[in-house]
């Protein structure tokens, strides 16, 4: 074993957990953590994704065929919110979990047992989620932005919403001030802020950004809760309130959420380019710097989602410039991921495919960002598919293909095994295809009028619909390939080395063996 | 662990809790933050009265339809303008009647919300008087004529040829103050 720096007692402790489901109930290991989180957004994905595939088979052809409308809304509504709360997000702190430990050289999270719970909690929410679908009246399905006054006129499935909304909001505040405390205050000895690896900084970034919204998030479907219950009428003009105020309140927290779910994958990004460029990260410090401006900015753009709400043409002025000032950082970031591969010695293996097709369309999401910001252009595709479009580039071919890039790259760390890399390449290239041929054509859709969340559309719109729906079915399909190839890995992968990639530069590759060992890094690592 | 270490993680875990509880009530706060900010901006300032003001120009050779309009939602009262559209010249003050009836045994308490089209008028409508201001009780079978008077100020945009002023009726619950916009 290549453990020198301080793994001495690495494995003296692997027996002292209980076996069997207990073992996984009960521990606050951070990387058994991080495995359950990890499975638990696969299988979030894999439910959000069904319901895509319904909201596609409906709109394969013109006409009602599958799904009745009422049952329609309550699929683009749960995709919604499964996606973004229950695949993304979880799973992106199963990477934190995992890794955040291992690459500022701690020997756990901060806090064991908080973390445990935070796991825990997201089960029972989406479950909550689920069954939402089968009590009177079906699931929420006013739209994963839930805006009054549908959201607090729907049924029990809105409540059930409601209160998954709580938990889920709950469990990442948790796992955000586990993060925040374990990145402060466990670094190993001579690990300064300005040394750690990208993809912590990211994280230390989002979390705060996470502490930051999430509770005005939990304030605001508090207030929807007592709306429909107790009375108070925030949000109900009849009693004095305004349907504007939530749109307010909940983009508040919406859009520094779009930044929750896209810093990570920088992070991830910003670690698997110099692995495969074999020359460190150009711009170390810029991109700490571009970062931190995306967060605060993010915070001063709500106002973006709702220019047809009736806002000022100052206020528009305001939040347009603001928004495409968002650009510079994020323009910032690319060209040093671009200036990272230039000339350096690249290899294209899977995560390195992953993260390139992530460079890619993760622009092509970002110019179509910088369209919608254009108040006029705004006003025209507000609520269209162009509107689609636009952030499924960023979130499936950004946020997601970041995932993949990270599960390749430290799959063969977490279980010792390689997987197998022509299937990793097969996925990629089918992802690539299917994705593309899903969701570009929505930009036509979307500037041609087609609105967003309707069963039904025009004639004029069936083709590329097809295309569309056409492109998804191969989508879901390839995904099920990643399955196969995780679960290939895990039983009978070949054996990997301690140091997978050779490019390599952090301390789980440097500083651990392969697999890692259920404890790591109890004696801090000596870093040079 | 340390103990020293522990200790610094639970003092970091106590600040962030207490962020947390900052930020859920920071969400509440922003509740009245916006309306002082509506306030003092004068957007979406529906429920006050206007001041008249005195030197107002009346554009004679312009006209304005002011169509009028009324709904109720969840309260069974009859509630119709006596008119259902008045001609003006903008900078006229007018005056136009609505009338609400309670047909049921019971004393309803309820308030009306304004609506305009377009979305615009509210910066070229001042109204002095107007039924919404206050909450309005009818007793059983009562009947009421209620008057709006306001003025549609001459600068409204000349591609405007017609407006809809419309009302809507909410019930309040007994004892219920009257709504405010702030």
């Amino acid at each position: 074993m290549a453990a020198v720096h301080g793994d001495a007692h690495g494995h003296g402790h692997d027996d002292h957990h209980p076996s069997g489901i207990m073992r996984w109930i009960t521990t606050t290991n951070h990387k058994d953590i991080g495995t359950m989180y990890l499975w638990f957004s696969l299988a979030m994905f894999f439910v959000g994704g069904t319901l895509a595939m319904g909201i596609r088979a409906e709109l394969y052809q013109p006409g009602i065929q599958i799904l009745e409308p009422e049952l329609f809304n309550q699929f683009t509504t749960l995709h919604g919110l499964i996606m973004v709360f229950g695949a993304i997000m979880p799973a992106f702190v199963g990477f934190a979990n995992w890794q955040i430990p291992m690459m500022i050289g701690a020997p756990d999270m901060a806090f064991a047992r908080m973390n445990n719970w935070s796991f825990w909690l997201l089960p029972v929410a989406a479950s909550l989620l689920v069954v939402s679908f089968f009590v009177p009246g079906g699931a929420a399905a006013g739209g994963w932005t839930f805006y009054p006054p549908l959201s607090t006129q729907g049924g029990l499935g809105v409540d059930l919403m409601i209160f998954a909304v709580h938990i889920l909001g709950a469990s990442s505040i948790m796992g955000s001030i586990n993060i925040i405390t374990t990145i402060l205050n466990m670094r190993a000895p001579g690990m300064t802020l300005m040394k750690m690896p990208m993809f912590v900084w990211t994280w230390l970034i989002t979390a705060y950004l996470l502490v930051l919204v999430m509770p005005v998030l939990a304030g605001t479907v508090t207030m929807l809760l007592t709306d429909r219950h107790f009375g108070t009428s925030f949000f109900n003009a009849a009693g004095g309130g305004d349907p504007v105020l939530f749109q307010h309140i909940f983009w508040f927290f919406g859009h520094p959420e779009v930044y929750i779910m896209i810093l990570p994958s920088f992070g991830i990004v910003s670690e698997v380019i110099p692995t495969f460029s074999r020359k460190p990260l150009f711009g170390y410090s810029s991109m700490v710097y571009a970062t931190a401006s995306i967060a605060i900015l993010s915070c001063f753009v709500w106002a973006h989602h709702m220019f047809t709400s009736g806002m000022p043409v100052v206020g528009q002025l305001f939040f347009m410039y603001a928004t495409m000032l968002i650009a510079v950082p994020t323009g910032v970031k690319v060209f040093n991921w671009t200036a990272t591969m230039w000339r350096g010695s690249m290899s294209f293996e899977t995560p390195m495919l992953f993260s390139v097709g992530f460079i890619f369309l993760f622009v092509i999401g970002g110019f179509s960002g910088v369209i919608c910001a254009i108040v006029p252009i705004d006003i025209q595709v507000q609520d269209t598919y162009y509107v689609i479009a636009h952030f499924h580039y960023v979130l499936v071919s950004g946020s997601l293909f970041a995932l993949f890039a990270g599960a390749y790259y430290w799959l063969p760390k977490w279980t010792g095994r390689m997987y197998n890399e022509t299937l990793g390449k097969w996925h990629f290239w089918l992802s690539m295809f299917f994705f593309n041929l899903t969701f570009f054509v929505q930009h036509f859709l979307g500037l041609a009028g087609m609105p967003r969340r309707i069963p039904d559309y025009a004639l004029q719109f069936a083709d590329f619909n097809m295309v569309s729906s056409l492109g998804a079915f191969g989508f879901g399909m390839t995904q099920v390939l990643f399955v196969y190839i995780v679960i290939n890995c895990i039983r009978s992968g070949e054996k990997a080395p301690q140091k997978v990639w050779d490019g390599a530069t952090t301390l789980e590759w440097t500083h651990l063996p392969t697999p890692a060992p259920y404890h790591s890094f109890e004696k801090p690592p000596v870093l040079k | 662990m340390a103990n020293s270490k522990v200790q610094d993680n639970i003092t970091m875990m106590k600040k962030l809790l207490i962020f947390t509880v900052v930020m859920f009530a920071f969400g509440y706060a922003l509740v009245p933050l916006y309306e002082k900010f509506c306030e003092v901006t004068g957007i979406n300032n529906l429920l006050q009265p206007d001041i008249l003001v005195e030197d107002n120009w009346v554009d004679t050779e312009r006209w304005v339809t002011v169509e009028l309009d009324a709904n109720t939602t969840g309260l069974p009262w009859q509630f119709k303008p006596l008119q259902s559209s008045v001609r003006i010249n903008p900078g006229e003050p007018v005056s136009v009647m609505y009338e609400i009836t309670n047909n049921t045994d019971r004393e309803i308490n309820g308030q009306a919300i304004p609506s305009y089209s377009p979305r615009f008028l509210d910066k070229h409508l001042k109204k002095f008087e107007c039924f919404c201001f206050t909450k309005q009780v009818l007793k059983p079978k009562e009947v009421r004529q209620m008057p709006v008077q306001f003025v549609i100020e001459p600068n409204l945009p000349t591609d405007i040829h017609t407006v809809t002023i419309s009302y809507t009726f909410f019930e309040l619950p007994d004892g219920a103050k009257a709504i405010r916009d702030n």
